[in-house]
C-alpha cells in the first residue's frame, strides 16, 4: 500500500466514528425539528401528516412577544452584569503574582464543576421568605416584609449572573493574561488617567475574549429554561419555558418545534454576526496585526 | 504609582457571592430545624433520611450506569475526533467535521433536548435510558475532542516521524508515541464527560420518557415538591464528592505539567 492512500485511510479511521455520529444525532435531528415546525399536530399529541403553516399562529398567541422581548432584554440585562463583573476580576487575576492567580483561578473553576441544580436550589434557599437575604434587607429597611424575592424576574437574573459568570470571566482572564502590561504602564507615564487607560488601552486589546465572554453568557441565557421554571413567576418566562410547555403540558410537538426552530435561529444571529466580523476584521487589520 | 483598588473589590465581591450559597446550603444540611430561617442545633437527621428514600439511590444508580458508559463511548469517539482535526485540520471535509464538533458546545440544551426527543419520536424509538446515553454521547464527544485537540496543540509531529525511522510501524508509533502523550487529555477528557453527563437535567429531562428518572431529574422533582432539608443533604453529600473529584483531577494535572 502506497503512503499516500494509508494516509487516507487513518484519516478516514479517525473521522469516520464521529463524523457519523454527529450527523445522526445532532444534524438530521435539527433538519427535522425545522421539518415537524411545518407539520400539523394530531390529537394524540404526535405529529399529523401533511404540510401546514398554521403553527406561526404561536405568534398571535397572546404574550409571544412580551416572552420574546423579555428573553432578549434579559439575556442582555445578564450578559452586561457579567461582563461589568468579569472585566474587573479578569483584569485583577492577570495583574497578581502566579501563586494567587492560581488560587483565584481554582476557586473560579470550583463552581462550575458543582451541580447546576444544587446551585440553584442554593439560590431559592436563600432568596426564600424565610432565607437571610431577605431577613437582611428587612432589617435594613430596604424592603417590605410582604414583598417577595422568589418568583420573580429579580431572581432569575441574579441566579443566571450566577450561573454563567464563570464563563464570562474565564475568556476574560485568558485574554488579558495575554496582555502586555508594560503598555498600561507607558500610558499612565504619557499621563492617561487610570480609567482612560483602561478604557482606550487595556479593553480594546482584549476585545476578543470581551466577545467571547458574550457569546458564552448571551447564548445559554436566551435558551434558558430551567431557572425561570424554579425561581421565577408566571411573569418571568421565558421562550424555553414557552417550548418546554408546549412539549410536555399541551402534547403540541409541532408547536414546540416551531419553537425551538425560531429560538435556533435567534441563537444563531450572534453567532453569524461573530464569524462575518471576523472575516472583515481579519481584512481590515491583516496590515497591522496583533503580537504572536 | 497609585493603583485602583476597584478591581480587588469586584472580585472579592465575586468570590463572597460564588461560595455564599454553597456555604449557607451545608451549613443548613445540619441545622434540625425543618425551616431554614432559624439555627435549632447540630443534625444529621436529614442524613439519615437519606436512607429512607431509595428512590434516591436507584435513580443515583441510573445516573451513573448512564455516566459510566457514556463517557466509555464518548471517549473514544472524542478522541478519533481530536486526532482527526489536529492531523487532517486542512481538508475541507475537517473544516464540515469542525463545525459539527464545535455547534453543539454552543447550542442551548433546550434544543438539543428538543431535536433528539423529536427524532427518537420521528424513528419511533422508545424513550428511556438508552435514549438518554445517545443524547449524553452527543454532547459529550465535542468537550472530550477539545480537551484532546488543546493536548496536541503541543505536540511534536516530528516525534513521530522519528518513531518511523527508527523502525516502528505505524500502529506502533501511535500506541507506543501518541497514545502516552494523550493520555492526561483523555483522562481529563473523560472526567469532563463524567461530569457533565451526571450533572446533565435538560438533556435527559426531553429524552427521559416516563420511569427513566436520573438523579437530576429526581432533585429537580424534589425542588419542585419536596422537603428543603433532604436536599441540602443530598446536595451537601454532592458538593463532598465534588470536591474530592476536583482535588483528584488537579494533583493529575500538576503531576503532568511539572
Amino acid at each position: 500500500m502506497n503512503p499516500s492512500s494509508r494516509s487516507s485511510r487513518n484519516a478516514w479511521i479517525v473521522t469516520f466514528p464521529s463524523f457519523v455520529w454527529l450527523i445522526i444525532f445532532f444534524l438530521i435531528p435539527t433538519v427535522i425539528m425545522f421539518l415537524i415546525a411545518f407539520k400539523p399536530s394530531d390529537p394524540y399529541g404526535g405529529v399529523g401528516v401533511g404540510w401546514t403553516l398554521a403553527n406561526f399562529r404561536v405568534v398571535r398567541m397572546a404574550n409571544f412577544f412580551s416572552i420574546l422581548w423579555r428573553t432578549v432584554w434579559m439575556s442582555g440585562v445578564t450578559t452586561a452584569i457579567c461582563l461589568f463583573l468579569a472585566l474587573p476580576t479578569g483584569y485583577y487575576m492577570a495583574r497578581v503574582s502566579p501563586r494567587w492567580r492560581q488560587v483565584l483561578l481554582f476557586l473560579l473553576i470550583v463552581p462550575f464543576w458543582t451541580s447546576f441544580l444544587v446551585r440553584i436550589f442554593a439560590w431559592k434557599s436563600l432568596l426564600h421568605p424565610e432565607g437571610v437575604i431577605k431577613k437582611i434587607l428587612i432589617w435594613l429597611h430596604l424592603i417590605d416584609p410582604q414583598s417577595s424575592l422568589l418568583y420573580t424576574s429579580g431572581a432569575v437574573l441574579m441566579v443566571m449572573v450566577y450561573s454563567y459568570l464563570p464563563f464570562a470571566i474565564l475568556p476574560i482572564y485568558a485574554s488579558a493574561e495575554k496582555f502586555d502590561f508594560q503598555l498600561h504602564e507607558a500610558a499612565r507615564d504619557l499621563g492617561a488617567s487610570s480609567l482612560y487607560t483602561f478604557f482606550k488601552i487595556f479593553i480594546p486589546n482584549i476585545r476578543r475574549g470581551i466577545w467571547t465572554a458574550v457569546l458564552m453568557v448571551l447564548i445559554p441565557c436566551l435558551g434558558a429554561y430551567v431557572i425561570p421554571d424554579l425561581v421565577g413567576g408566571p411573569n418571568s418566562q421565558m421562550l424555553g419555558n414557552k417550548i418546554a410547555q408546549r412539549t410536555f403540558v399541551d402534547r403540541n410537538l409541532p408547536e414546540a418545534s416551531w419553537l425551538s426552530a425560531f429560538l435556533t435561529i435567534l441563537v444563531l444571529a450572534p453567532m453569524i454576526a461573530t464569524f462575518i466580523l471576523q472575516a472583515r476584521s481579519k481584512e481590515k487589520y491583516s496590515v497591522l496585526k496583533e503580537g504572536p | 504609582m497609585k493603583r485602583s483598588r476597584f478591581p480587588f473589590y469586584i472580585t472579592l465581591g465575586v468570590i463572597v457571592f460564588f461560595y455564599l450559597p454553597i456555604v449557607m446550603l451545608v451549613i443548613h444540611s445540619f441545622n434540625a430545624s425543618r425551616f431554614g430561617g432559624r439555627w435549632m442545633g447540630f443534625s444529621l437527621k436529614w442524613y439519615s433520611q437519606l436512607f429512607y428514600h431509595p428512590e434516591i439511590w436507584q435513580s443515583l444508580e441510573r445516573t451513573l450506569v448512564i455516566g459510566i458508559s457514556a463517557t466509555g463511548v464518548s471517549v473514544v469517539l472524542g478522541t478519533l475526533a481530536g486526532l482527526a482535526l489536529h492531523f487532517y485540520g486542512h481538508t475541507s471535509l475537517q473544516k464540515v467535521h469542525y463545525v459539527f464538533i464545535y455547534t453543539p458546545l454552543v447550542v442551548p440544551d433546550i434544543l438539543m433536548g428538543m431535536s433528539l426527543l423529536l427524532f427518537f419520536v420521528f424513528l419511533g424509538i422508545g424513550l428511556g435510558l438508552f435514549t438518554i446515553f445517545l443524547a449524553h454521547v452527543t454532547f459529550c464527544i465535542s468537550y472530550v475532542a477539545f480537551v484532546i485537540l488543546s493536548r496536541l496543540q503541543d505536540f511534536d509531529n516530528s516525534l513521530l516521524e522519528a518513531a518511523r525511522d527508527l523502525g516502528a510501524t505505524s500502529w506502533q508509533a501511535t500506541w507506543r508515541v501518541l497514545i502516552p502523550h494523550l493520555m492526561p487529555a483523555i483522562v481529563a477528557g473523560a472526567l469532563l464527560a463524567f461530569t457533565l453527563s451526571i450533572d446533565d437535567f435538560v438533556i435527559s429531562f426531553f429524552v427521559a420518557g416516563p420511569g427513566a428518572t436520573t438523579l437530576p431529574i429526581r432533585i429537580y422533582s424534589m425542588i419542585k415538591h419536596g422537603s428543603p432539608p433532604l436536599i441540602n443533604a443530598l446536595s451537601t453529600l454532592m458538593l463532598f464528592v465534588t470536591f474530592i473529584l476536583i482535588g483528584v483531577t488537579q494533583r493529575l494535572i500538576k503531576e503532568e505539567t511539572p
